[in-house]
């Protein structure tokens, strides 16, 4: 071995500087692996933006498709439906939908667009259940004075005609409005709400 | 062993109190000294030396590029052509991962074929370390079938003509053969029930036995002690502290240096990866582009090119050349019993010699290109006893070891070379004489090894 | 240390001396350079419209996506509105519009997927953008061929001559040659009747195809390189100072 003393700090320094940039390079070669889980290409595709034809969807009625394998309903609502949107204001936990999530185009009165057409992502925000329909304004066995909406039959969740959640039930928040647009009168986009063509 | 106080860690900073912690519970620091800190090894350790680190570093990278290409890839006959596709256009940086899967199953044949090559140079196999090149070669077994395993996998033309052929190859063995490729096969022909099992023994089966057999291999070479290029033994000349004078601490000195051998690696290898992946077809195969087609065989398929040397002694092995091997066994016979002191050694050497030859006739020329092959690996297992030299390193051995090596290895490339290529009578020819080169230089090893003049090997290290 | 250097030589020079042996193509026909420039976007886009008009009717692409386009400068309108012919999506892969029954009964079998002929159809002779770009310049007319057509490269193809109103139609024209101890025979290509392109305009539009499909083959090779770059960069960077650390720490050892 040499008998010199070795030099202490430019050792450290060299350690240091070996040190750092490694980790950097690590790092940057981290970047690809954990890339690599995010969607890809496919997941993308097939998570791509669905057109809805609204011309054959009659007033009162709803009919379900499906976006990023989950269920969005389309709600055709009369004037009638969206008075009853208004007499649920006091029986829902948000009724302002502070608290959910939905485009800032959906965050007013009939958390919608267009009042006439309700967009929902159709999954209780509790744990996952699709929730049934229950749009008629009837006596109910789970409300007596039932202003329409929907029921998840799962842990009881009810939701009104404009998605918003009933106080006091198992689910959090109001039902998720996906990002839509409208093409045109009688087409609807649902997953892409992006300005221009 | 008691437990008996230890002491507190220092010189780790800030996480000195962790580290006692842990080593109240576990023999971290033990482990540290034993294998890092104080692991004294010989200071003259050259280029020839990095190729184990690069060893366990290649199996770090195909171990996590394969966690995460498995996360993506689809292990049935139907999906798994599409899901390389998938992996290699819809994946972010898929790509990335499977070239650096693909490149590093080439990269890996070649650093363990250099490490082995060292071995042969410096006598690392003789005692008192013959079960670290033991290990070693059930690691080379293993990673050869690993390989063979893998290249399945994509499910291209010359993944499932490369398999059928080998599989094939069982079908040949005498009494078992054709039960025996139906197991393996699990179908009568190579097909999706063979690819979800290839599946299981690459992803799971083999990898988790090389890392047991990769830890045995360093425990065992650190019970011992390494060897050096000079081949002598450092433990020799001890100081008054106990450790050997030609030996330094493996950590610093050859974490520090094994580093640079990593970034060069690492620079060679990034080449490979980022600017020709294909490597002219030898580490992706052309025809491997194209889906699987039980129906269409390739007009020409070889093994991948670290199995080539391999391949050629299996074709060597004609009918014709049968005659060439009992000649050749019939004078190692001659030289055996010419050779033998005892009554015993004479006739066992009769007696082998006359039942080999018997069996060369009986027995058809394929299943013995088959025993040839794998004798080929084989024999190198019985180095150890082999090698009957003064010396360990080629530094102090004779023109006779020395050219016997160095036309081993060119050998082996030529070999490799012809396997590569198909069949020519010219061909043909030179790898039966290749193929009795390459056994020549193991059955004649105990003759000229002790014949070999050697120069005296030094008492110390030279640098 | 000698022998180290002679054995890296070796190991590093084998693809190129390997390659070096065995010139010809399998059919025996030698194949001219195809002159590939991933980097050219506008042949890639021109490659692009030749694929879909006159290749995806009867093969199919089928891993690769038509969104992949918008690599090559293209938006997915402009991709939507002049690249795909019927309801399939943007973001869809390019499978084939021929029914593989049909396929059967027309060619005698479905026509191999193209994603990735460029780069299954390389040999010792050249690369696959070689092969295709002389097997599309190569066909001739043969009246004793089911389909009318031979080709030099790819002797009794089951593919007709796609392109054969543009390039004109070739004949062959062998020629009995005396080579060393023997007579070879040599084949020639004529022009029989020319096509609505010139020889020049028809090689460029088998160019473009010809890049095209070396893109569609590994449509991530110029990322590749260009990351290639930086990651050797780095490396430069990192043996220098591991460099240093080593030869500082082995100041120790005399």
């Amino acid at each position: 071995m040499s008998e010199q003393r070795p030099d202490e700090a430019k050792r450290r320094f060299l350690v240091t500087a070996t040190g750092v940039a490694g980790g950097v390079a690590a790092g940057a070669v981290a970047v690809p692996f954990v890339s690599s889980m995010l969607p890809s290409e496919r997941a993308k595709a097939a998570g791509a933006p669905v057109e809805v034809d609204l011309s054959t969807l009659e007033p009162g009625q709803k009919i379900t498709v499906e976006w990023r394998g989950k269920p969005v309903w389309v709600v055709r609502r009369t004037p009638e439906m969206l008075e009853r949107v208004k007499a649920a204001d006091d029986l829902v936990a948000d009724p302002g939908s502070k608290r959910s999530l939905q485009p800032q185009y959906a965050q007013n009165e009939f958390r919608s667009a267009k009042p006439e057409y309700l967009v929902l992502v159709g999954i209780c925000t509790h744990l996952g259940c699709s929730p049934v329909d229950r749009l008629a304004a009837q006596s109910e066995s789970f409300a007596a004075d039932w202003k329409g909406g929907f029921y998840c039959p799962c842990h009881g969740s009810l939701f009104d005609l404009a998605g918003r959640v009933y106080k006091n039930k198992p689910a959090p928040d109001n039902l998720v409005v996906p990002p839509y647009k409208f093409l045109s009168d009688t087409k609807l986009l649902i997953g892409d709400d992006s300005k221009g063509a | 062993m008691a437990a008996k106080q230890k002491e507190p860690v220092t010189g780790a900073g800030p996480f000195n109190g962790v580290l006692t912690w842990v080593d109240a519970r576990f023999p971290l620091m033990s482990l540290w000294r034993e294998h890092l800190a104080e692991y004294y090894a010989p200071k003259n350790f050259n280029f020839w030396y990095f190729f184990g680190s690069l060893a366990l570093v290649v199996l770090v990278i195909q171990i996590l590029t394969g966690i995460f290409l498995v996360m993506h890839y689809k292990p049935s006959a139907a999906d798994a052509f599409a899901s390389v596709e998938y992996i290699m256009r819809d994946v972010p940086w898929g790509w990335f991962i499977r070239y650096m899967h693909s490149t590093g199953a080439s990269a890996f044949f070649i650093v363990v074929y250099l490490h082995m090559l060292r071995g042969l140079m410096y006598g690392s196999y003789r005692a008192p370390r013959e079960l670290i090149w033991i290990f070693g070669m059930v690691i080379y077994l293993m990673l050869m079938a690993e390989a063979f395993f893998g290249y399945l996998l994509p499910w291209g033309q010359m993944s499932f003509w490369g398999a059928q052929v080998i599989v094939n190859l069982f079908d040949a063995l005498p009494v078992i053969g054709p039960d025996l490729s139906l197991w393996i096969r699990g179908d009568y022909v190579v097909s999706d029930a063979t690819l979800n099992r290839f599946f299981a023994f690459h992803v799971i089966a083999i990898p988790l036995a090389l890392v047991g057999l990769v830890a045995a291999h360093i425990m065992a070479l650190h019970e011992v002690g390494s060897n050096n290029p000079d081949g002598v033994d450092i433990k020799k000349n001890l100081d008054a502290n106990g450790h050997p004078v030609d030996g330094i601490p493996f950590h610093p000195y050859y974490t520090v240096k094994d580093m640079v051998g990593l970034v060069v690696f690492l620079a060679v290898f990034s080449l490979i990866v980022f600017f020709m992946p294909e490597f002219g077809g030898y580490f992706l195969e052309y025809n491997n582009f194209i889906p699987a087609d039980p129906l269409k065989t390739p007009s020409h398929i070889a093994p991948v090119w670290y199995f080539t040397p391999y391949y050629s002694i299996l074709r060597a092995t004609t009918e014709q050349f049968m005659y060439v091997l009992a000649l050749a066994v019939i004078a190692m016979g001659v030289l055996v019993w010419k050779t033998s002191t005892t009554a015993r050694a004479k006739l066992a050497a009769l007696v082998i010699t006359a039942g080999l030859v018997g069996a060369f006739f009986v027995i058809d020329a394929k299943v013995w290109g088959v025993a040839f092959m794998g004798g080929a690996v084989i024999v190198f297992f019985f180095l150890p006893w082999l090698d009957r030299g003064a010396v360990r390193s080629i530094r102090y051995r004779g023109t006779l070891y020395k050219t016997a090596l160095w036309t081993f290895v060119v050998n082996f490339l030529v070999l490799g070379y012809f396997g590569t290529q198909p069949v020519t009578n010219y061909g043909t020819a030179i790898s039966q004489f290749c193929t009795l080169v390459y056994f020549a230089f193991f059955a004649l090893m105990p003759w000229y090894t002790r014949m070999d003049k050697t120069k005296p090997e030094p008492a110390r290290v030279t640098m | 240390m000698k022998i180290k250097a002679i054995l890296l030589a070796a190991l590093f020079s084998a693809p190129l001396f390997v390659s070096g042996l065995a010139a010809a193509a399998e059919s025996g026909v030698a194949l001219d350079r195809a002159p590939i420039d991933t980097h050219d976007v506008a042949s890639l886009q021109r490659g692009a419209r030749t694929f879909v008009n006159y290749c995806l009717n009867c093969h199919s692409a089928n891993y690769m996506r038509y969104n992949r386009l918008q690599e090559l400068g293209l938006t997915e309108t402009q991709i939507r509105d002049n690249l795909i012919f019927d309801d399939r999506k943007v973001g869809d892969l390019m499978k084939v519009a021929l029914d593989p029954k049909d396929a059967k009964q027309f060619f005698g079998g479905t026509p191999p997927d193209l994603t990735l002929i460029a780069r299954s159809r390389a040999s010792h002779a050249g690369t696959g953008s070689d092969w295709l770009y002389t097997y599309l310049r190569t066909f001739y007319r043969d009246p004793s061929r089911p389909t009318g057509w031979n080709n030099l490269v790819y002797p009794n193809v089951g593919m007709p001559h796609v392109l054969w109103e543009l390039q004109g139609i070739q004949v062959l024209k062998d020629k009995k040659v005396q080579a060393a101890g023997y007579v070879k025979t040599e084949h020639e290509l004529a022009v029989g009747q020319p096509g609505t392109m010139s020889q020049v305009e028809y090689d460029r539009m088998v160019a473009d195809l010809v890049n095209y499909m070396t893109y569609m083959s590994e449509p991530v090779r110029n990322t590749r390189t260009s990351v290639g770059m930086i990651v050797l960069l780095v490396l430069s960077l990192l043996f220098v100072l591991v460099y240093l650390l080593k030869k500082e720490f082995w100041k120790d050892v005399h």
